[in-house]
């Protein structure tokens, strides 16, 4: 079969240099036993970028994604988050992802489902401009973690939490869901709880994996324009198959197919569109 | 059969006092564990656990050791195994557990054959022998019933957090490995708890039928617990007392009272789905004309 690239290798630096880059990949390589998934995969994420990652089906990118998360180990190369290995730092990333990893059936109310996230304690304080700029440099963007004892402590939810949990929910408009098992949701209202769920943990960078595969078309514009506000305060990653819906949305987009290059998102055709699908793609124009 | 002479009798005899204390003490372990094995799904894990206690029991009655020590040593071990080895090769859980199943109980067998004059107790730890358990047994299944009251008091929010998503809570820096393991091993204690009570052949039902019966009717872990545990001990008496009448064995009559109450439970659940889906629909219809 034939191998599907993405136009040619290159890079995907920031165009500042990276110094103050949230996200930092060098030179990753990955494999599920035997078979590779990702090959010398460089990235940078800037604060406040809305980057969405595109590719065909098996190309890598919840891989990428779990990678950025620490849910997976790479084989070579290097990921740091704010400064941090990605473990460590998964505090301060609210994670959506593509199918619920839990029962529908589960007896758990969404308000419960959504103060889950805090459990595990919150990020400190951020550094303020001046301790920032005094910091010797990689570690400019180093984020104070909470305690890994944290998510040890026992006993109930604090008022603090219930309000975040409130305010998370409030900010996706499910406000009015809180009390409903979270087996009764449609497909659009279990879309904005897991985005809840992942606001309440107070994170700096929001990652979403395909977070609208399983929902109708209407609300994949409702959930986008959410995420574009959102934007305005976190810094944005969203996996998508539809790469000509999300360039209307996203500033940059990074296309994966066992590795990485990146595109502007005006610089999108028609043309890379075939190159990276492989095939002829139907695609609707439509106005920046 | 005759109630009032049932309630004559556990007035007077202290071994059927002894053995109401037994089952409602279970009753707490199972209602409080119970729910996490429904929801979790790890009725198959508790299962190897529960068989491979015999294990355990055999080796220590061969020491001339308190056949529970054994269970409840064998029990942990076998728990923090399964743990362990579904945490890291996912794949062949079911082989291993499948596994630690008939090794633990050819294990026990094996030493129960040799320990002189035992074999008659085989069948008390296979089916359970509430009748029997003498007032030591009384004070270690509570104390087991404190300790795990504690755990869930303390970390129940980590608890449900692993069992509802595990992903979800490994990024949000909840130690996923510890509390999975150590509900496990709760697991375990659990079934040690209802041992006395109905075997270790018969534990699964008690650890299971109860809680999903309270599955039917309530949403939320915590009321699943309450309801699990006044379904266990009213389960227990039940069974306690239609056995006494005909002195058929009380661990059978318990399980096969749970087993009837489960069936008529799903039954009963079914019946209310439907009729709130015909009801929904016909709200529909009118909504329309």
């Amino acid at each position: 079969m034939k191998k599907r690239q993405c136009l040619t290798a290159q890079a995907c630096p920031l165009a500042r240099g990276g110094e103050d880059a949230l996200i930092r990949v060098w030179d990753l390589n990955f494999a599920y036993g035997a078979v590779p998934v990702l090959e010398a995969v460089n990235l940078e994420i800037g604060a406040g970028e809305f980057l969405g990652i595109v590719g065909p089906n098996a190309g890598g990118k919840s891989t990428l994604l779990k990678l950025i998360l620490g849910l997976l180990e790479p084989q070579s190369g290097r990921i740091r988050v704010l400064g941090h290995p990605p473990a460590a730092a998964s505090r301060l990333i609210g994670y959506v992802p593509q199918y619920p990893s839990f029962p529908r059936d589960f007896p758990i109310t969404v308000e419960q489902a959504v103060l889950l996230a805090r459990i595990g304690g919150i990020q400190g304080p951020l550094p303020t401009k001046g301790q920032r700029a005094d910091q010797s440099r990689g570690t400019a963007n180093r984020d104070p973690l909470p305690g890994w004892f944290a998510g040890l402590r026992p006993g109930g939810y604090s008022g603090a939490d219930r309000a975040a949990a409130r305010q998370a929910l409030a900010e996706v408009e499910a406000e009015d869901l809180a009390r409903r098992r979270i087996g009764s949701l449609s497909g659009g209202q279990l879309q904005r709880v897991l985005l809840a769920r992942a606001l309440a943990g107070e994170p700096r960078i929001l990652i979403l994996d395909e977070p609208t595969a399983n929902i109708d078309q209407r609300l994949e514009g409702d959930i986008f324009d959410l995420l574009r506000r959102l934007n305005q305060r976190l810094t944005i990653l969203v996996v998508s198959h539809d790469i000509g819906f999300i360039s209307s949305y996203v500033g940059r987009v990074a296309c994966v197919n066992r590795t990485l290059i990146c595109h502007r998102t005006d610089a999108i055709d028609g043309q890379i569109i075939r190159d990276l699908y492989g095939e002829s793609v139907r695609m609707v124009a439509h106005r920046h | 059969m005759d109630m009032t002479e049932f309630l004559t009798a556990l007035a007077t005899q202290g071994f059927l006092q002894s053995a109401l204390a037994a089952g409602l003490l279970a009753s707490i372990g199972c209602g409080l564990i119970g729910p996490y094995v429904v929801v979790k799904r790890i009725a198959f894990i508790a299962g190897g656990i529960a068989h491979s206690v015999l294990g355990g029991m055999g080796v220590a009655l061969y020491f001339g050791q308190p056949p529970l020590a054994g269970a409840l040593g064998a029990s942990v071990v076998a728990a923090l195994l399964i743990g362990w080895v579904r945490l890291r090769w996912r794949a062949d859980e079911d082989t291993l557990i499948g596994a630690l199943w008939a090794i633990g109980m050819a294990v026990g067998l094996l030493f129960i054959a040799k320990t002189p004059g035992y074999q008659t107790d085989l069948m008390s730890y296979l089916f359970g022998n509430i009748l029997l358990v003498p007032a030591e047994s009384l004070w270690f299944m509570a104390a087991l019933d404190a300790v795990l009251l504690l755990l869930v008091l303390a970390w129940h929010r980590q608890f449900l957090a692993v069992a509802f998503d595990e992903e979800f809570a490994r990024l949000r820096g909840i130690p996923v490995t510890f509390f999975y393991l150590l509900l496990l091993v709760m697991v375990a204690v659990t079934v040690v708890l209802l041992i006395q009570v109905v075997g270790l052949i018969l534990v699964l039902a008690l650890l299971t039928l109860p809680a999903a019966i309270a599955g039917h009717y309530v949403h939320s872990l915590g009321l699943m617990m309450l309801l699990a545990t006044a379904l266990g001990g009213t389960v227990n008496l039940a069974g306690l007392a239609l056995s006494y009448g005909p002195d058929l064995p009380a661990g059978p009559t318990i399980i096969l009272v749970a087993g009837a109450l489960y069936v008529a439970s799903a039954l009963l659940a079914g019946y209310l789905a439907r009729r709130r889906a015909q009801r929904a629909a016909g709200e529909g219809g009118n909504a329309k004309r």
